[in-house]
């Protein structure tokens, strides 16, 4: 494939081999979309938090070559039922052969989906490229991803696993646009996860987009486990539909620049949708959590939770807005952000919002900031745990919550691995004692 | 066991203990009462070693170490226990976990095998029928959602599970009914033999009727003022604690 030369402040879209019309007539709108918007700046009020200047001043090239040395390993090992993997953007290894046996589940590269009807009918219809420049540079630039389909009724045991492993470095910069599409059909059941992993300097531009038909559970997991270095722009928008069910978890604990958006619009009556979030961060990384839960139908329930662990100068942002529409009576839904600070210098911007326009809704929303707990830290240590152990339990504790709820082993311990992976094994009262 | 010398002691540069002298042997089970603000807390949180709480001068020997220069977990490691009284709730921390975790700490400190899940259940189930704990509290976060009553019980059965060399009760009986209390004092009373010491800080006799200490202390603003057996208990129940108040103005 091509490298293509990306301005800064203008593009011109990718396309690829066999792309139907509509595909490319919709490249072109949302090319000449982010050649209108261009970059976000801190002035709009979407992106007060994050400045993206050192993105937009580097010069980002498309290289689908392969980094050198071994390929990465999957976290995950041989449990996914399907697996594909990514690297710079192109596919890199599909494992997906034994899962599309069975009838009811096609896995594939979104390139080689394009034909499809649901494809053909759900594609780019939910991410919004005319008032999003980042969705907008994806949809225009776009050059591989996964496409995932489950037939109505079927029930889909186990998981399907997307990696993507990124790797540049500061003379050779290089993006990746991936783009996702999931179908749950009607009563269907799935879960997909998505992870990040990478090596030096480089830019995830992702979006996934995920539709859960009439009565389908999905459960949707994104590890964005990037390098330090790295920028990870990323959009999960989920479309559901009457009486669906859908959990989303995101749980950041790499790069150095990371935007996570999670939007979901419940435009069924019935559906509900439980949205959790935990950030681990470190070192100077920054990464902002942005949610939008829009309730269009009767009846919806929403329960988001996202947490933050900061420690050293790391900056992280929750900015999670719920709407209620006029036409979404007995609305029920919460929202709740809990921060646990382990250093004086790291800062955390917490932004709940509700938005509400009709008058039958039980609505409620908070956010806490808080330290480690001195009284439960002296609890341990006064029975015997060293100082460092007592730290990890309680910042282990303090994610649990969250990590607890994931369902599937392999899963959760990997969680509880990558969180750990980030906090740096430091005694909390040594700073006080320096004072 | 214990050597304590003209410890003067405090919180946040505020003295509190004011020269406290107290001798505590093998085997022996000593009690301490005081009136509210006499120093009973600071005593328990000095030698446990809570953060901010400093001596100031004087000294700590346990068994033949000094005890104020070891961080918290290593008093811990070294075998004394402090039940707290107000026993913290530590949400996500299961309390099993938690236990297994603190005893393992304290045998391999010691030199012992660590014990594996199975030995350490068997362990955990002996020591919880004597305090009376449902299993099903093991499962649960640390204290979280417990009882006044079962958060001290927890602490004697982490006290029972531990086996520690020394033993400190910080108000473990305030606020528990009379059965809690048989409970309690049950617990410390397997403990006791030739090789413990225990520690027994306490507003009230009541405790002492079940735990009967082989000494009775009194403090006053910070130190010790008066010692005897275990009838000065009894004669401080009788007589209240205005009686060792007008004693010391009269001795002042």
């Amino acid at each position: 494939m091509s490298s293509v030369l990306e301005d800064r402040s203008t593009i011109v879209p990718v396309h690829i081999d066999g792309e139907p019309e509509r595909v490319r007539r919709i490249r072109e709108q949302a090319a000449e979309r982010f050649n209108i918007l261009g970059w976000p700046t801190t002035r709009s009020e979407d992106w007060k938090y994050t400045s993206l200047t050192p993105l937009a001043n580097i010069d980002w090239k498309i290289d689908q070559r392969q980094p050198e040395g071994k390929a990465p390993a999957s976290p995950f090992g041989d449990k996914p039922i399907a697996e594909l993997m990514f690297v710079n953007g192109a596919l890199h290894a599909n494992r997906a052969a034994l899962a599309n046996e069975h009838p009811g589940i096609r896995v594939m590269p979104i390139a080689e989906a394009m034909e499809t009807e649901s494809f053909t009918h759900h594609f780019a219809r939910y991410a919004d490229y005319e008032k999003h420049p980042l969705t907008a540079l994806n949809t225009a630039m776009w050059q591989d991803g996964a496409y995932i389909e489950i037939a109505p009724g079927t029930v889909v045991e186990g998981f399907i696993h997307l990696l993507y492993v990124g790797g540049g470095n500061a003379e050779h910069p290089i993006v990746s646009h991936h783009r996702n599409l999931i179908v749950a059909g009607r009563g269907s059941q799935i879960t997909v996860i998505e992870s990040f992993y990478g090596k030096g300097k480089y830019f995830t531009n992702t979006v996934t987009e995920i539709v859960a038909g009439d009565g389908a559970v999905v459960d949707h997991y994104k590890f964005e486990n990037e390098s330090l270095e790295a920028f990870h722009i990323g959009t999960v928008q989920i479309h559901q539909e009457r009486s669906s069910s859908v959990t989303s978890r995101t749980i950041a604990t790499g790069g150095g620049l990371v935007r996570n958006e999670i939007n979901a619009a419940l435009t069924g009556e019935g559906a509900s949708l439980s949205m959790e979030g935990l950030f681990v961060l470190s070192g100077k990384q920054h990464v902002d959590n942005h949610t939008v839960i829009d309730h269009v139908a009767p009846h919806c329930d929403s329960v988001e939770l996202f947490k933050g662990i900061l420690d050293e100068n790391a900056r992280g942002i929750f900015d999670g807005r719920i709407i209620v529409e006029p036409d979404a009576v007995k609305t029920n839904s919460r929202q709740t952000n809990k921060n646990l600070l382990l250093s004086e210098t790291a800062i955390i911007d917490s932004k709940p919002s509700l938005e509400i326009h009709n008058d039958d809704v039980k609505c409620n929303h908070g956010s806490t900031i808080g330290q480690l707990d001195e009284e439960a830290l002296f609890y341990l240590r006064a029975r015997g745990i060293g100082a460092d152990e007592a730290r990890n339990l309680l910042v282990y504790a303090f994610a649990s919550e969250i990590v607890e709820r994931m369902k599937i082993d392999v899963v959760r311990e990997n969680a509880g691995r990558a969180l750990f992976a980030r906090i740096p094994r430091r005694m909390p009262e040594r700073r006080s004692e320096s004072r | 066991m214990l050597d304590i010398n003209d410890l003067h002691a405090g919180i946040d540069g505020k003295e509190i203990l004011k020269g406290l002298t107290l001798h505590i042997g093998t085997g022996e089970v000593h009690a301490i009462m005081g009136p509210n603000g006499s120093g009973k807390s600071t005593l328990a949180n000095v030698l446990a070693g809570r953060p901010k709480y400093e001596a100031t001068s004087g000294t700590v020997t346990y068994q033949g170490k000094d005890l104020l220069a070891l961080p918290a977990e290593e008093r811990a490691r070294e075998g004394v226990f402090l039940a707290m009284q107000y026993p913290v709730e530590i949400p996500g921390v299961n309390n099993i976990y938690f236990l297994k975790a603190a005893l393992n700490s304290v045998r391999k400190h010691q030199g012992q095998e660590e014990l594996d899940a199975m030995e350490f259940l068997q362990l955990a189930r002996e020591k919880m029928k004597l305090v009376e704990l449902d299993e099903a509290f093991m499962n649960r976060s640390v204290n979280e959602g417990f009882s006044g009553g079962e958060k001290k019980r927890n602490e004697i059965f982490q006290m029972a599970v531990l086996d520690p060399k020394l033993a400190i009760l910080d108000e473990t009986d305030s606020g528990l009914d009379i059965d809690a209390l048989r409970i309690v004092a049950e617990g410390v009373n397997a403990l006791r033999s030739e090789q413990h010491s225990v520690l027994v800080i306490t507003h009230y006799q009541r405790l002492l009727k079940y735990l009967v200490p082989d000494f009775v202390h009194v403090l006053a603003d910070g130190r010790i003022v008066k010692s005897g057996g275990k009838e000065l208990a009894e004669e401080l129940e009788q007589k209240g604690y205005e009686w060792i108040e007008s004693e010391m103005a009269i001795a002042q």
